[in-house]
């Protein structure tokens, strides 16, 4: 690496995987096998994802730091750059900044129990600390993931949510909004915060990790408050407008705070201390 | 090292600025063009404006420019490749009649691109670029360098700083660092002994006009304050306050693609226009003006001091003269500090 | 401007209007934009020969138009802008009444919008002989000359966006250069992409500029870059016929006429 920080390191699109309409993730791995051995981060740091000649966006890493030799990304087709990355193929060679940001502080939650929460596209910046968590499941009482999505075919990672089913050692629920239901399904039907608050999970030594887009989480963090949740209990990812990731360019400055260094992992109690302009 | 003073004889300005361009190197100065004075390349002493109370534009241009590229690219069958600014292929610049509200704000641009992750381009550019600032020996209502923390012959940031010694053309030298002797050194003749002048009396009288540690405590209290709204109305939204000023720092990273190959590019930004903070998802956590005028003041004088101990005004007073529609900050700054919270 | 401050504070009281927007003093001599809203904010306002910004460029934010009706104190310019404005809808009888000066600084205070354009269509857009004598210069240039004088004069735009945060006609909520799916027009401010912006503009305001130079005014570096509109307006008045705004006129870029010129197409 240069003393460049706009330098991005060049990745290979090693694997893409069709997630859902709009959604993929993209496997990559380092061309330079020396930034490969370099390289680490920690679940809830987020990179800087450019095509050359688009430019960049902004994402989690959404794989976790236990897994070596590659990152995994999943994102949405929305703007310039997403859909410039959208028609990449396996193979194409795209650039990544990172990683940035603060962490999850899963060290601090070792003995105690996880509650996952997740609402359609907030599933990957989540899914770093899920497998990171998982992969040292001895660490941590009970896993507890809600995950829900508008329809049966935006869930995402629709494998892995298999997978979790099948395991003893995690307590899977999915749900999908009424309507959003397909003939053979066997989960929930209901808004993400109404499924949380029948699970009723308990906030005796548990730890809230709560994604999701805007209105999901705005009644979930009530439901988590009812149920006995403190807000430094529950932890949240922001997302804001983002260009360097790094603090300099002043995009992502909500009050004192810049997203892309003291966040993207918030705490609610640090989080209701932010002007609402986010 | 310890100041050295010398005192510098009425026509040796010249003749300092003709054995710098004969040494070879590339000189910067103030420049007036349709009556407005931008900091420039000069050939010959004749283009440097004199005379004047304030430029237009900053000298942050130097190590920051508006436009600038960051890396190129080249697409072809094999791959990408990709190649950085070369750092190498930065010149040294001697940048002539910089103000001492210029100087002290590089110092607050330094703290942005120097948090935590070390901007080099930046410092590349920053650590060849000589420093000959200018006291000043006149202000007028837009000044308010003594109201943050500055004053008009402050020598915070020049390598040299020259000062009006006398009503005939001499000037005391304050030579500051290293450099500053080096560029001395140059014309060693020219910087006479005995440049024990006392420079206060030549300096310009800027009344301090408020405090900014008591805006800075005002500021915490006042975010949801109906004052936003007011002070903004008359705000047109586009950025030349932000462009003009020495320590805005925000900025854009922008592609542009020609065929195959391309580059990125850091271009300036300014917080004020409504499409700073605009999510790809059409969401904009500052929709409205004032409160993108409220971000303006509260990451000058609160965000910044609290996270990079440093303001980010120096008073120069451009954003003022600059704004089409008069906001003038000085006046908004006032009513901050007499603001009942 | 007695008179004045007396109409606007009447026009408070009795909630008729429930902004004026007018001038008060500025800095160093200076004027700018005063929102009144309360009767005594009223007393503020002034009137004289350095009232020269634009205030109808006001008239189209949605923080002022939210307070309800304006009242808006309009010189000959601003008259011109707001019976453009008018045509394109942006302004009406119901939210907008015009307070006039009259080239000989008399208030006259108009009924309705028609009473305006009637007042308007008293005096022709002349360009001032200084900028025509440019005009002229630059028409003399061969094509490569006016290209090295426009990469000369554009060139130090910083792209602050000043010229058209400034103009009354500049209104869209988001410009053609805030999109990025294309990117029209690019973001940093170089040669190529200065020129771009500005005459991508300058076309934009085909048909529609009134010549009010606030665009130059606003500009912090005096770039001339109100030739390129003036020359629009030019073209406009020579090739479409006569030019003025007009409340219910053809829009120049959306209408198209068979005896329209073509003597352009090569």
């Amino acid at each position: 690496m240069t003393d460049n920080i706009y330098m991005p390191y060049l990745m290979k699109v090693e694997k893409i995987t069709w997630e859902a309409p709009g959604v993929k993730t993209f496997m990559l791995k380092f061309v330079n096998d020396e930034d490969q051995v370099n390289f680490s981060f920690k679940a809830g740091q987020f990179g800087e994802y450019s095509v050359y000649g688009a430019g960049e966006s902004t994402f989690c890493i959404a794989s976790s730091p236990t897994r070596k030799g590659y990152i995994e990304c999943t994102f949405r087709q929305t703007g310039k750059v997403t859909n410039a990355l959208a028609n990449c193929e396996e193979g194409s060679v795209i650039g990544f900044r990172g990683p940035y940001g603060n962490i999850f502080p899963i060290d601090e939650w070792k003995g105690k129990n996880l509650l996952f929460i997740a609402g359609g596209i907030a599933l990957p910046p989540m899914r770093c600390v899920i497998w990171n968590a998982l992969d040292i499941r001895e660490n941590f009482r009970d896993v507890t993931i809600i995950y829900g999505a508008r329809s049966v075919k935006d869930l995402v990672y629709k494998y892995e949510l298999e997978e979790w089913q099948r395991r003893k050692d995690i307590k899977l629920i999915t749900t999908v909004d009424p309507g959003g239901e397909a003939p053979d399904w066997r989960g929930e039907i209901g808004f993400v915060p109404t499924i949380v608050e029948k699970a009723a999970p308990s906030s005796q030594n548990t730890v809230a990790i709560v994604c999701g887009p805007p209105v999901m989480i705005k009644y979930t963090f009530p439901v988590l408050a009812k149920l006995g949740f403190a807000d430094e209990n529950i932890y949240t990812t922001l997302e804001n407008r983002m260009k360097c990731g790094f603090g300099k360019c002043g995009r992502c400055n909500v009050g004192k705070v810049y997203v892309c260094k003291d966040g993207p992992v918030f705490t609610l109690a640090q989080l209701k201390e932010l002007p609402d302009e986010y | 090292m310890n100041i050295e003073k010398r005192y510098i004889r009425k026509g040796s300005l010249e003749k300092l600025f003709e054995i710098i361009k004969s040494d070879s190197r590339t000189v910067v100065g103030p420049s007036a063009r349709n009556d407005k004075i931008s900091f420039k390349k000069i050939e010959k002493y004749s283009e440097i404006t004199a005379d004047y109370i304030q430029t237009t534009q900053s000298a942050k241009e130097t190590a920051f420019p508006r436009t600038e590229k960051i890396l190129d690219y080249s697409k072809n069958s094999d791959g990408i490749s990709v190649i950085g600014t070369d750092l190498n292929e930065i010149p040294e610049i001697v940048l002539w009649g910089v103000r001492p509200c210029d100087t002290i704000g590089a110092g607050e641009l330094s703290a942005i691109f120097n948090w935590d992750y070390r901007d080099e381009i930046y410092n590349n550019r920053k650590s060849h670029i000589a420093v000959l600032g200018f006291s000043c020996s006149k202000a007028d209502e837009y000044c308010f360098c003594t109201s943050v923390g500055g004053n008009p012959g402050s020598t915070e940031g020049s390598d040299i700083l020259f000062t009006r010694a006398g009503d005939d053309g001499d000037y005391l030298a304050e030579i500051m660092t290293e450099k500053g002797l080096q560029i001395a050194s140059l014309a060693p003749d020219l910087f006479e002994k005995d440049g024990n002048v006392d420079k206060s009396g030549y300096l310009a009288k800027v009344p301090v006009k408020f405090d900014r540690e008591q805006v800075r405590e005002k500021l915490e209290k006042l975010f949801e304050s109906g004052m936003w709204v007011d002070q903004s109305l008359k705000c047109l939204g586009c950025g030349a306050c932000a462009y003009v000023c020495p320590t805005c720092a925000c900025f854009d990273i922008q592609d542009e693609a020609h065929g195959r190959s391309g580059s990125r590019i850091r271009c300036w930004d300014s917080c004020g226009f409504s499409i700073f903070t605009l999510h790809t998802s059409g969401h904009n956590p500052r929709e409205v003006q004032s409160q993108r005028w409220r971000q303006r003041i509260m990451h000058k004088f609160s965000y910044m001091p609290d996270r990079l101990a440093v303001y980010g005004c120096t008073g120069c007073g451009r954003c003022s003269r600059a704004c089409p529609a008069d906001m003038n900050i000085l006046e908004q700054l006032i009513s901050i500090q007499e603001a009942i919270v | 401007m007695d008179d004045l401050i007396k109409r606007a504070k009447e026009l408070l009281e009795s909630s008729r209007v429930k902004v004026v927007i007018g001038y008060e003093n500025g800095t160093d001599g200076k004027t700018r934009a005063l929102f009144a809203e309360k009767p005594g904010d009223a007393d503020n306002l002034v009137f004289n020969s350095r009232c020269i910004m634009n205030l109808a460029a006001y008239v189209t934010k949605k923080e002022i138009r939210n307070k309800g009706k304006m009242a808006l104190i309009a010189t000959l310019p601003v008259m011109r802008a707001v019976i453009q404005l008018a045509s394109e809808y942006q302004v009406n009888d119901d939210n907008l009444l015009v307070l006039g000066i009259t080239p000989e600084s008399k208030l006259i205070e108009f009924k309705d919008l028609a009473e305006v354009e009637k007042f308007v269509h008293q005096f022709q857009i002349e360009i001032d002989s200084r900028n025509k004598e440019m005009l002229d210069k630059i028409e003399k240039m061969t094509p490569s000359e006016r290209w090295d004088f426009w990469i000369q004069e554009l060139s130090p735009c910083f792209k602050c966006y000043a010229c058209r945060a400034a103009c009354p006609m500049c209104y869209c909520s988001r410009c053609t250069v805030d999109f990025n799916q294309p990117q029209w027009i690019p973001v940093p401010s170089h040669e190529l992409g200065n020129l771009e912006w500005h005459i991508m503009r300058a076309i934009h305001l085909a048909g529609r500029c009134i010549d009010c130079d606030a665009c130059y005014n606003a500009c912090p570096l005096a770039i001339p870059l109100n030739l390129l509109t003036k020359r629009m307006l030019q073209d406009a008045r020579e090739n479409f016929g006569g030019y003025q705004p007009s409340l219910k006129a053809d829009h120049l870029m959306s209408t198209f006429k068979p005896e329209d010129k073509d003597n352009f197409i090569l």
